[in-house]
């Protein structure tokens, strides 16, 4: 059968949409799914909140279109389908030299869902974003197949890149893919004793790759305590293989409870010695550190769970101390939550990144932990900062606006590409995005 | 190793995912079907994930006056040549029961066209002394069933005919495997009611794969669908000829 009516979740289970979902194996079957009217695309749906669904409407799941049709090795532009995971491309040129140029948290995105989003890696404040190595791509929408590239169709590319799928159907693209050593990582792991040190350590850290996790549990002179991440890609030297384990049920609520939180938290910080240490991983380790537990969200319960994770400016890090502090303070983070400094390198008008810190922690689903997440989606408004959609489940409207100073020109291409509106999901009418003002 | 791999019904997704599977470990693909677009974009993904080539080809087991070409190019392969059939259709048996004529090519693409493709194939994997058939048969043609008898005989008469190629090629230094799908997560079985324990495609693949190098003779995929079938070949006649599953 063509259409599959089922309910489906984002990453993050905490919202559902029940709907129709197209799963095309060929280019020809989806052309002819399209040929009766845009239908919103989805992938993966690594999105936390609502940016794939489409509740009560239709969507088309582009997992099965998943090839790398052709490299240059000259160039370094890979010729890829949109549903092709990048975790998939990781694995396939890491060995011969390359990396997909921006890498996000999971390898289980894809391609269309990482344009999308114009998401961003590990190495954002000297890489930038996804969208920055996308050096064309080829979208259906409104006005049939259309090539769209930075250089000729300049307002379209913006559009399209962070655009949520509202120009039109991802079906392929071209990226730039960066030369690396091999496919192993070199990680240098420390300590970092609080906030101050932790700033100051990400401020001068001259790593390809850095990232922090830092202890959401840890309050008063160890507050922003955690551990520092930094690597580079290297050759020659055997890591240890990756077991992949699966999460079998939905875990019961205390398995995330502030008492288990802490005393992981704690083990986890300690598990680095003060002195630090270098291990070498495989890629897939560094990169995309939970994907060897499959499933992983279920430990959250069935009534799921929600990230938090906006970016403020340099200059509102004290505000972003503050933020951590209400978190802590609040007892209700999971160990999951992350710092990173981030590069001014953003490719859409849509685009989350902004020059300055990003904070990312999960939550699980409860009365509480929405209150809260509502009350630091506004802080981050106040300190001029944004929050993302990859991740949002929550915010309204009224607070996106400052947030994306360019919307009106995301607007205007949304307009032209999908006139009838067709391709809204969940979280664009949440939000009222495309037409907000 | 010199192996290469000739792969029919191509576009379908468990052989998409097996020809990414003998891609990963080297051997050259010959991926013959239908729809030239799609295997021009899997021939692609076969050579960036490591074959050591990637080739499309025409094959339609309808007709058979192009088998001799896809042989001929087979042929200039030096190494190992192995085979792997993903072919078949399965049109709803209320089509067939409103147009008999259909039967004709639901034989024709589940197992005479196939066997006939094997059958000239089967001389070249004698003389070079090795070299494996994959046939992919289905747990339908364990026993006719109300829903879909017709697809399964003709997929029991392909698995007959397995058996017997096995029987012969065996005696050179070649192998089959008779493989028995259950429910995989395929175009075929997407939104249709009643599935359960549906398998990925990579699993399956991977689980041919294993077979193909522990020189199995017939797998069930998943495993346990062995024994689902050894219950349903054990029911007596006069009780299954009343009941519909």
């Amino acid at each position: 059968m063509l259409w599959k009516k089922t309910d489906y979740t984002g990453w993050g289970r905490a919202l559902t949409a029940t709907g129709e979902i197209a799963r095309p194996e060929r280019r020809r079957a989806l052309e002819a799914i399209l040929t009766d009217g845009l239908v919103p695309a989805i992938g993966m749906r690594r999105s936390y909140g609502d940016a794939c669904l489409n509740d009560g409407g239709r969507a088309i799941d582009m997992t099965r279109l998943d090839r790398m049709l052709s490299f240059d090795p000259k160039s370094g532009i890979l010729d890829v389908e949109a549903g092709a995971r990048v975790g998939e491309i990781a694995a396939a040129f890491a060995p011969k030299g390359w990396l997909p140029a921006v890498m996000p948290g999971t390898g289980f995105a894809t391609v269309g869902g990482c344009i999308g989003q114009d998401v961003h890696g590990k190495n954002h404040h000297h890489a930038g974003s996804f969208c920055e190595h996308v050096v064309s791509l080829t979208l259906r929408n409104a006005n049939g197949v259309v090539e769209v590239s930075p250089e000729k169709t300049p307002d379209l590319f913006r559009a399209t890149a962070g655009g949520l799928g509202q120009t039109g159907v991802i079906v392929s693209a071209r990226l730039k893919l960066l030369a690396c050593k091999g496919d192993v990582m070199v990680v240098t792991e420390r300590r970092i004793a609080d906030w101050d040190e932790f700033l100051a350590r990400l401020d001068t850290s001259e790593a390809t790759y850095t990232v922090g996790w830092i202890d959401a549990t840890a309050t008063g002179a160890a507050l922003g305590r955690g551990i520092l991440e930094e690597g580079e890609t290297g050759s020659g030297l055997i890591p240890k293989r990756v077991k992949y384990r699966k999460v079998p049920f939905d875990a019961p609520k205390f398995a995330l409870s502030g008492p288990v939180v802490r005393m992981f938290n704690n083990a986890y910080y300690r598990r680095v010695p003060d002195t630090g240490r270098t291990v070498v991983k495989p890629i897939s380790d560094f990169f995309f550190p939970l994907d060897k537990i499959h499933d992983w969200n279920r430990l959250y319960g069935k009534r799921g769970f929600h990230q938090f994770q906006c970016v403020v400016p340099l200059a509102s890090a004290p505000a972003l101390r503050d933020m951590l502090d209400l978190i802590a303070g609040s007892g209700l983070a999971s160990p999951l939550a992350v710092l990173k400094r981030m590069g001014s390198g953003r490719a859409g008008y849509m685009s989350f990144p902004m020059e300055g810190y990003t904070l990312a922690v999960d939550f699980p689903n409860r009365a509480a932990a929405r209150e809260l997440i509502r009350r630091l989606e506004a802080k981050a408004a106040d300190a001029g900062g944004r929050i993302y959609f990859a991740k949002d489940g929550l915010a309204t409207g009224s607070e996106i606006v400052s947030m994306y100073p360019e919307i009106a020109d995301w607007q205007r291409e949304v307009a032209k590409a999908d006139p009838d509106g067709t391709l809204a999901t969940d979280l664009v009418r949440r939000l009222s995005l495309r037409s907000a003002s | 190793m010199n192996s290469t791999w000739i792969i029919l019904g191509a576009t379908s997704a468990m052989a998409r995912a097996f020809a990414r599977a003998v891609s990963a470990e080297g051997a050259g693909v010959l991926l013959a079907g239908r729809d030239d677009e799609d295997l021009a974009a899997l021939a692609g993904d076969c050579a960036l994930r490591g074959a050591r080539f990637a080739e499309t080809a025409q094959f339609d087991a309808r007709k058979p006056e192009g088998f001799a070409a896809l042989l001929e190019r087979l042929e200039a392969e030096e190494g190992e040549i192995n085979a792997a059939v993903f072919v078949g259709s399965m049109p709803e048996q209320a089509a067939i029961d409103a147009d008999p004529a259909l039967i004709d090519g639901v034989v024709t693409d589940s197992h005479t066209g196939p066997a006939r493709f094997l059958q000239m194939l089967a001389p070249v994997m004698e003389a070079r002394g090795g070299g494996t058939v994959v046939g992919v048969a289905s747990v339908a043609g364990d026993r006719g069933r109300i829903g879909n008898y017709v697809y399964g005989s003709a997929k029991a008469g392909f698995a007959t005919y397995l058996s017997g190629l096995r029987n012969r090629l065996t005696r050179a230094g070649g192998h089959v495997v008779t493989v028995k799908p259950g429910f995989v997560d395929t175009a075929m079985t997407w939104g249709l009611p009643g599935m359960f324990l549906v398998a990925t495609p990579e699993a399956v693949a991977g689980d041919i794969l294993k077979a193909v190098k522990k020189r199995r003779n017939t797998i069930y995929t998943p495993f346990f669908w062995r024994y689902i079938m050894l219950i349903i070949r054990h029911i007596p006649e006069p009780i299954f000829k009343k009941m519909k599953i």
